[in-house]
């Protein structure tokens, strides 16, 4: 590391500035990158990272500043151009085709090759070169979208990777990874560290900078904050730093509130299952209580929600919403019956990136008043600026699209228009992927405000911190299985561990 | 077998049984007379379909092949009673074709403007030059369409692979090259699969969609020479709905309508299906010529939905 140090910088950003229409994204940033560093980059959603990245892998232009790579300046105009001088990207969400094989998406414009022809046999050993590199022994014949996620992240990091990279920038790689996948990343990421090459590492898990990172750069509002060496950084600071407040505040919105007794009870599910999906469970929701859903992925969390939505329609058992039956149970009646469900993944299931803010929030409230009854445009612009106001979502104003919002103003997005329809119950499907710090605080304090407004809540989550800050009540679950429920002062990091973990007594 | 062969086998399944039924059912069907018959008689439309399988590969749609096809064919006409040679004339039309096609595909991204609406401009101002060109079918009368229409490779049995079968034939193996063997063709599956991240996987968007309607241009102007001399005549309402017959072959060929998954050679046999079935409803004699279309569109309905259900079962654009 100290050599590297002292070897002059491989990029140099200075000065980066760069508008949208209505925001400023970077305020004349600067970024240092030596050879054989891992660089993380943090800041809270919309600080501006994004915009950087694109920057400097040529994805977008600047509107000010200069680049230089190895003393000499340059300015990308394509990704391809930026490639080809060694500065290489894997974007948040995996970039791959999925419908060709794992040969054609890695030899993808990697080709040579005369007169525009392509040698597959050059390309095959090319493509088994490159996943050679991280060890990765998988069907090259296969489409990339048969894999999963991870390996679909490990395809993307091997294209990105050539003999003669110099910088290789890692967004968001870890999102989807499990604990022992990213450990396998890391291995990588240290190899490549090892070889000299410049890794940009941007995350919002702060475990994994501490573990990964040799220097730390901030980003917030489109400014630099600073740049430090990770060892002369505590995470204190580090977060302080990011969101731009005292710690204080986001563990005064960690704490627990005084809670009142819980109200009536709304949702009622009795032995409600469904075949090779979730073994049968009970649940109740009540008033005024937020019950917190723990376990691991693919522990049944989502399908739990989901069932109790209607949009997976469950094979036994029943359920009923405020005293009456639901039968054949579909998102419609849900929606009638006055429950609200925020999906996990935004992006496919929970909104539509043209479509304005406005728009975004009305449509489930005009699926409920039916298409002929249209909102009339003035209610709409004002019940948008409510929720705008009343969520602090980060926008110049109620009209523009949703997909060109931060991760953290989507989610918000998504919460207003759960709320917009008025829904007696709320099911909260990870609420805080994808955002950081700051916003994750924002999101609990809602959900807590909301649950003190009167609502029933569910709230699915992978984050233990966020179950045992939100949680009135915890259910657990396990390998599809409802295993048991915590409440009051037994909700905390080790029991719900325990339960997951082991069972209970007689497995230790 | 690789899943993704899994509509492509489903086509030429479709097309061995179609045509052993024929068999079956009328006298002499099962012939190299008939299968040449089939090649010549839908050669145009299977050349045009072979454009239109790029296009349709990169997620865009071209609507303005019929009116191609009849465009070329008047002005071949027309310089054919100027003298002009039709080798030379063709040439001509065809080098229009690609710059037309050019045209078309750098509006399309140059302005972000859907192909569906560009090419549907296309189609009429084509359809409307044509009627500039000429109101009526013009003859062409030269030694050259003689010669083509004679010429003629013998095949087993009765059969014979006349000119036109044979261009066909030779631009599906050009087709078959550019779209599995170039860079070109894979960044044309790249876009389509989806375009954001082929381009940031530095796949050149522009250059790409500008090619794929130059080569849309070029094999429905190529089309349309076939047509031209296979009929050996222009004529202003030449090719009217043809591309989408051309459409219907690439679909019955097994490429998705939505870009990134299919292979050429499928819409060969999406062509000669179409071919077989109206060859079919002729053959048996006393149908008339309406139920050419109708089972046409019941085959390209079941197909639709047979790769409905083949791309939700087996994942064929591979959405995890």
């Amino acid at each position: 590391m100290t050599t590297s140090m002292t070897a002059s910088p491989r990029v140099e950003m200075l000065g980066v500035s760069k508008s949208f229409p209505g925001v400023r994204a970077l305020d004349s940033v600067d970024l240092t990158l030596h050879p054989g560093e891992v660089h993380a980059l943090l800041g809270e959603n919309g600080a501006g990272k994004s915009t950087l990245i694109k920057i400097l892998t040529g994805a977008l232009e600047c509107d000010r500043g200069d680049i230089r790579l190895e003393g000499r300046p340059v300015s990308f105009r394509t990704t391809g151009e930026a490639q080809a001088s060694g500065i290489s990207t894997v974007y948040q969400e995996v970039n791959l085709i999925p419908a060709m094989s794992v040969t054609k998406n890695l030899t993808l414009e990697r080709t040579g090759g005369r007169l525009g022809f392509v040698s597959w046999r050059r390309a095959r050993e090319q493509a088994r070169e490159k996943l050679q590199r991280l060890k990765l022994d998988i069907n090259i014949e296969q489409s990339v979208g048969s894999y999963s996620v991870a390996i679909q992240q490990l395809v993307a990091i091997a294209r990105a990777l050539d003999d003669d990279t110099k910088v290789l920038v890692l967004d968001e790689p870890t999102a989807s990874l499990d604990a022992q996948e990213t450990e396998t990343l890391f291995g990588i990421i240290r190899d490549l560290k090892a070889r000299g090459i410049a890794v940009v590492f941007i995350t919002h898990f702060l475990d994994q900078v501490y573990e990964i990172s040799d220097r730390i750069s901030v980003l917030r509002n489109g400014s630099l904050v600073a740049t430090k060496p990770t060892s002369e950084l505590p995470p204190q600071d580090l977060v302080a730093m990011m969101i731009g407040r005292e710690l204080g505040d986001v563990e005064a919105a960690f704490t627990k509130s005084e809670r009142k007794a819980p109200g009536a009870e709304k949702v009622v599910a009795r032995n409600l299952g469904k075949k090779r999906m979730l073994e049968p469970f009970d649940l109740v929701l009540r008033a005024g209580e937020v019950v917190g859903l723990a376990g691991l992925l693919g522990s049944g969390r989502t399908e739990t929600a989901k069932l109790i939505f209607g949009a997976i329609r469950h094979d036994s058992g029943s359920l009923s919403v405020r005293g009456t039956e639901i039968r054949g149970n579909s998102p419609r009646r849900a929606l009638d019956a006055g429950i609200a469900f925020c999906p996990e993944d935004r992006k496919t299931e929970g909104l539509v990136g043209e479509l304005s803010i406005r728009e975004n929030i009305v449509l489930t409230m005009q699926a409920k008043g039916g298409w002929l009854r249209r909102i009339p445009h003035r209610d709409q612009e004002r019940l948008a600026d409510e929720m705008i106001k009343a969520l602090a979502i980060a926008t110049p104003d109620a009209e523009k699209p949703v997909g060109q919002l931060s991760g953290g103003n989507q989610q918000k997005v998504v919460l207003a228009r759960a709320l917009a329809s008025k829904p007696e119950v709320l099911l909260l499907d990870e609420p805080t992927r994808g955002i950081d710090v700051g916003a994750h605080a924002e999101i609990i304090v809602l959900i807590r405000a909301l649950c003190d407004e009167g609502l029933a809540l569910l709230v699915a989550s992978s984050e233990l911190d966020e179950i045992v800050a939100a949680s009135d009540r915890v259910a657990v679950l396990r390998d599809r299985q409802k295993i048991g429920e915590l409440s009051g002062e037994a909700i905390n990091h080790e029991n719900i561990i325990r339960m997951i973990a082991g069972g209970g007594a007689d497995h230790e | 077998m690789n899943k993704k062969y899994l509509p492509l086998a489903a086509t030429i399944a479709v097309f061995i049984g179609l045509f052993l039924i024929g068999g079956g059912l009328y006298r002499n069907f099962l012939s190299t007379m008939v299968l040449g018959n089939i090649l010549a008689d839908n050669a145009f439309i299977i050349i045009a379909a072979l454009g239109a399988t790029f296009v349709i590969l990169s997620g865009g749609i071209d609507l303005s092949i019929g009116s191609m096809i009849g465009f070329v064919g008047v002005c071949m006409a027309v310089l054919d009673s100027m003298g002009w040679h039709p080798m030379v004339s063709a040439g001509l039309m065809i080098l229009f074709g690609i710059a037309y096609g050019a045209f078309q595909g750098f509006v399309i991204d140059f302005c972000r403007i859907q192909p569906f609406i560009i090419t549907l401009a296309g189609l009429f101002l084509l359809r409307g030059a044509c009627f500039m060109v000429t109101l009526d079918s013009v003859p062409i009368h030269h030694d050259f369409v003689d010669a083509y229409a004679a010429a003629k490779i013998p095949l087993p049995g009765r059969g014979v692979l006349r000119s036109s079968a044979l261009v066909m034939l030779a631009s599906l193996v050009l087709a078959i090259v550019i779209a599995h063997f170039t860079r070109f063709g894979t960044n044309v599956y790249a876009i389509g699969g989806d375009k954001e991240s082929a381009r940031l996987m530095g796949v050149p968007i522009r250059r790409t969609t500008i090619g794929v309607y130059a080569l849309g241009g070029f094999y429905s102007a190529l089309a349309g020479v076939v047509y031209a001399l296979y009929t050996s005549s222009g004529y202003p309402l030449a090719g009217s709905t043809l591309e989408l017959s051309a459409i219907a072959a690439v679909v019955l060929g097994g490429t998705l309508l939505t870009g990134g998954v299919g292979f050429v050679v499928g819409t060969l046999f999406g062509g000669m299906i179409l071919g077989l079935i109206s060859t079919m409803i002729i053959f048996q004699g006393t149908l008339n010529s309406a139920w050419i279309m109708i089972s046409s569109g019941g085959l390209l309905f079941i197909f639709i939905v047979l790769h409905r259900f083949l791309v939700g079962s087996f994942n064929l654009r591979g959405n995890s």
